[in-house]
């Protein structure tokens, strides 16, 4: 037999749901409006808006550097994603094994996080700047030539250089919590079994690992889809050409410098119809591989 | 309980003191973008302002670049908070503009009016207003700080290459072979690209950007640029750029950096970076001189146009504080501001009086060649293709050229292919203003 509970009450449980029914609808209604917005074109100041139905969805459709920014997007999002979760792991076994001044290495290696994302990117693209840079100095002596105000690749290489730098110390404090809580037996039994120390990460740690990887795996590509745009835009403001022009900088570029709030909020919509694919096909998909 | 009360009472009584204060003294909003040294010296003109009146109270505040500033007052527009004045950059006019059709914005003439300040137009120089007027020559904003681009150079990289300040496009190509030879990394940059070397480059040729004389007559306007001059001096930009006398450094300022360490000798862009040249560059002899001639377009330069900001105000607000907003216009424009803002700063003094000023105080014998840009907007009268430019969307559409632009420096297109994209890509953002402000 079910239990049911019976409220003496008819308003009770509404009120008990209605904290919920709150958040959802604050976090719908701006998604509701950004749906709105997309089907008009408004004038920057606000006085008239015109209905032009999907006008502004086919615009950016029939935009060949529209649909190239998906592909930037998808480079950009999943190197980071590489970048900042392989660098951390490995910074995290490494300091998992430090004996002495542990604390000392693992403030250093969080440091990074304190900086804002625009700082990230200013303090990356001074040093890379092709005048006046240190780095680009050293390429320019080992035969690069640096100069990511002309060379696309090189601009987006910097900007997904800079934003893993600054997710590293995230993901390095998750990794190295995950392997502190790998039983030490575990480790030891393998060891008297002949077990290398290679085979003991990818056998062992590696496995137990993977709910901590699989959430780090969400925020970062969800840092590198959305976060990241503070720090495109102070640096190469989605250059040269459109090599670096991200999907959520251009809702920004659309809708902030060129006061195209039609086309800005289609923009936002279809970003939000990605992350919501995205984040099904994660969970879906990619959950089945991970070990509780 | 006693304590609540007392507390009570205290905040009461300093909200009641503050609100006095703020009564003896009508207090005007003025958001702007003038960052560093600029922006110390609008405090210190609102300072001074502040100081000098007994009715009213100018709070400068600073709102970010002038994108930022733009784009917070418009947000504030929408939202009931706008400030009376804001500043705004050149591209920025045809938006404010059609808002003003919409009666978003009060007119500097009709301010002036009704706050009986008999307003002389005349006083200002004719290259610098006629960018703000509209069709019956009225001045809508108030021109602030108005620089034109000017050809930078390093003397002493010019001297070791024995070449001399060149003055037409074959010879800065010349000079940049020679400055390549004698060991300069990045002879020949610019920054504002589309301003330097294709609206300046345009109107310095008498040939029109777009159609309906430059935008100003009617929103129909269609982008032109896409002619063989324009076309020529591209390429010629671009192939400089293959054999290295011509190198790339960003789409703002950011080559200044080259200019400022001696690797690019010769540099076009802004008149306003004398202020910040004068204090950094210690090691070399540096000058201004007037934009290169392109000798197979023309014969004899026009004039260029301007960049820079004006004031414009903002409907919604008390009489009493438009009053403020017109004495202290006119407090900014009187010569002396004017002429310290020119002297300080690199910008053209906007009116003939400031001029005098700096010429009678002797400021171009200490600082030789200051006055350049004054003498190229001046130089002869604006005609419809120099008067400066009035497209809609035109923050976006020079993001589309920097883009066509960089496309061509990288290789990637040839300058016909890219200028008749960024036309084509222009006039699409063109036919949606007009279509959203009609």
């Amino acid at each position: 037999m079910q239990k049911r509970v019976v409220f003496r009450s008819r308003l009770l449980p509404y009120l008990l749901v209605l904290p919920q029914i709150a958040i959802t609808v604050i976090f719908f209604w701006p998604s509701y409006q950004a749906i709105e917005s997309s089907f008009f074109i408004e004038d920057a100041f606000g006085f008239s808006r015109e209905w032009v139905a999907l006008d502004n969805y086919t615009e950016l459709f029939d935009d060949p550097g529209y649909l190239k920014s998906f592909r930037t997007t998808l480079i950009f999002g999943v190197s980071v994603a590489f970048l900042a979760m392989s660098i951390s792991l490995g910074l995290a076994v490494a300091a998992n094994r430090v004996v002495k001044a542990a604390t000392g290495y693992r403030t250093l290696l969080i440091w990074p996080y304190a900086v804002a994302p625009a700082l990230a990117g200013v303090i990356w693209y001074f040093l890379m700047n092709p005048s006046l840079g240190i780095v680009s100095y050293w390429l320019k002596g080992v035969g690069v030539d640096w100069n990511h105000y002309l060379n696309g690749d090189q601009a987006l290489l910097l900007v997904i250089v800079a934003a893993a730098w600054k997710q590293v110390s995230y993901n390095f404090l998750f990794f190295l919590a995950g392997l502190q809580s790998i039983p030490k037996s575990m480790l030891e039994a393998a060891a008297i079994d002949r077990a290398g120390p290679v085979r003991r990460f990818w056998t062992i740690v590696f496995p137990l690992l993977t709910p901590t990887t699989f959430f780090l795996l969400v925020v970062n590509l969800v840092y590198a889809f959305f976060d990241t745009f503070a720090l495109i835009h102070a640096t190469t403001e989605g250059g040269p050409v459109d090599a670096t022009s991200v999907l959520v900088f251009r809702v920004y570029n659309t809708g902030f410098i060129g006061q195209d709030y039609g086309s800005s909020a289609a923009q936002s919509v279809i970003l939000m119809g990605l992350v919501i694919a995205m984040t099904f096909v994660q969970f879906r998909y990619v959950e089945r591989k991970v070990q509780y | 309980m006693n304590m609540k009360n007392t507390f009570a009472a205290a905040a009461a009584a300093s909200v009641a003191a503050s609100s006095a204060f703020a009564a003896d003294k009508a207090e005007v909003q003025f958001w702007h973008a003038m960052g560093g040294q600029l922006g110390e010296i609008v405090d210190k003109f609102a300072a001074d302002y502040n100081a000098g009146s007994d009715s009213c109270q100018i709070n400068a505040v600073y709102k970010g670049n002038y994108t930022e500033n733009m784009t917070a007052a418009i947000a504030a527009f929408r939202a009931g908070e706008q400030p009376h004045v804001v500043q705004v950059f050149e591209v920025g006019t045809a938006t404010m503009m059609a808002a003003g059709d919409k009666g978003a914005i009060y007119p500097v003439y009709k301010l002036m009016q009704d706050a009986g300040i008999d307003f002389d137009q005349s006083a200002y120089l004719p290259a610098v207003i006629s960018y703000y007027t509209d069709t019956d020559n009225n001045l809508l904003s108030l021109p602030f700080n108005s620089s034109t681009p000017v050809l930078w150079y390093n003397k002493d990289a010019l001297d070791k290459a024995g070449v001399a300040v060149p003055t037409t496009w074959d010879e800065v190509e010349a000079a940049a072979k020679a400055l390549k030879a004698s060991g300069v990394a990045k002879p020949f940059s610019f920054g504002w690209q589309s301003w330097s070397n294709i609206e300046n480059y345009s109107a310095w040729h008498n040939i029109p950007l777009g159609t309906e004389e430059n935008g100003f007559a009617s929103l129909k306007t269609e982008f032109t640029f896409n002619n063989e001059a324009v076309v020529n001096h591209i390429q010629r930009i671009a192939d400089m750029g293959k054999d290295g006398t011509f190198v790339y450094g960003g789409r703002r300022g950011d080559s200044r950096g080259q200019f400022v360490n001696g690797e690019t000798a010769l540099w076009i862009n802004s008149s306003a970076y004398y202020g910040g040249f004068k204090k950094d560059i210690k090691d070399f002899e540096f000058g201004q001189t007037m934009l290169p001639l392109d000798t197979a377009v023309a014969d004899a330069p026009q004039n260029s146009i301007i960049g820079g900001a004006t004031l414009w105000v903002l409907n919604g607000h008390e009489k009493p504080e438009y009053a403020c907003v017109a004495d202290f216009f006119q407090f900014v424009s009187a010569a002396d501001q004017q002429a310290y803002w020119h002297q300080n700063t690199g910008y053209v003094p906007i009116t003939t009086a400031a001029y005098d000023v700096s010429k009678e105080q002797g400021f171009y014998n200490t600082d030789p060649m200051t006055d350049t840009a004054i003498k190229q907007l001046s130089l002869n009268a604006p005609t419809p293709a120099s008067k400066g430019l009035r497209f809609g969307n035109f923050v976006q559409i020079r993001d589309i050229i920097n883009e066509e632009l960089e496309a061509v420096w990288s290789g990637e297109k040839d300058a016909q292919t890219a200028m008749d994209a960024a036309v084509e890509r222009g006039n699409a953002l063109l036919r949606k203003f007009e279509k959203a402000n009609d």
